[in-house]
């Protein structure tokens, strides 16, 4: 470790989405210690997000940002979170999250996926994406990886697609919420190049 | 020629070189969203036609699967 664990408390991470993938992960980081998210969705807590989102049942029906700024504030208190009531669309994504040198992609679909990974990778390409792809079904943890394409980092089986004979699970949900929360650390601990752009953005 | 897809080297025989569409094709990758990258730069889908892949070239395409 190239930074001690305390440098987290400087840095702050953008999470697009804050369903199975945002709100585990956005815990996940919160718990670590991480001093600031900015979390954007739209969407509200529905009874079927109970199987594997960081919400509780008397949380239906509340926008899922307010929702989980309340759940990190009750696990966390030391975190600012940033909760944006959003639709990211390929014009609001890069100044939504401005301030964040390293995004968590957390959406559903793919198009929203491509769209995310592909506006940074064009139009901010110093910015970390760390997405998430494939990780419906149960069991199989053998195929859960890592990989890295410049400053892409893919996490999930990058195969299982959600149907209804394999929907979302939170223990392979909350894997890959996982592994990208560790991506997350990896990086704003041991990478060189962001030691700088961490303090910058903080300023 | 022999391409880097996906950090594995792959033989395409028959062809010095080939469009991102003509890789994508014989491939059979017909996931509708591919995110492409050739020698590290993003090709978006609208260049599949116009961006030429040649031996030696290192390229990606990451599915994005749907899911979150």
């Amino acid at each position: 470790m190239s930074r001690p664990l305390g440098f987290l408390r400087f840095c702050s991470v953008g999470i697009a989405g804050a369903g199975g993938l945002g709100s585990n992960c956005a815990v996940a980081l919160a718990r670590s210690g991480v001093g600031r998210l900015v979390i954007a969705d739209f969407d509200r807590v529905s009874r079927g997000n109970l199987n594997r989102q960081a919400f509780f049942c008397d949380q239906v029906g509340m926008k899922k940002v307010d929702a989980l700024k309340e759940n990190l504030r009750r696990m966390a208190p030391d975190t600012e979170v940033t909760a944006l009531d959003v639709r990211l669309t390929a014009e609001s994504v890069l100044s939504v999250f401005s301030t964040c040198p390293v995004v968590v992609e957390a959406l559903d679909s793919a198009e929203a996926k491509q769209m995310i990974v592909e506006v940074f990778l064009e139009e901010r390409p110093q910015t970390w994406i760390v997405a998430a792809s494939g990780l419906a079904g149960y069991g199989r943890n053998q195929t859960l990886h890592t990989r890295r394409s410049g400053r892409l980092i893919i996490c999930g089986d990058e195969s299982s697609e959600v149907s209804p004979d394999l929907p979302p699970l939170a223990p392979r949900v909350g894997i890959v919420a996982h592994m990208q929360a560790n991506v997350v650390l990896e990086l704003l601990l041991d990478e060189p190049a962001l030691a700088d752009q961490c303090v910058e953005s903080r300023k | 020629m022999t391409i880097t897809l996906n950090n594995r080297d792959t033989k395409i025989p028959e062809r010095n070189q080939m469009t991102v569409k003509q890789l994508l094709d014989h491939m059979r990758y017909v996931f509708p969203n591919i995110v492409v990258k050739v020698n590290g730069m993003l090709v978006r889908k609208g260049q599949y036609e116009d961006v030429v892949v040649r031996d030696g070239d290192k390229v990606e395409a990451i599915h994005m699967i749907s899911g979150g």
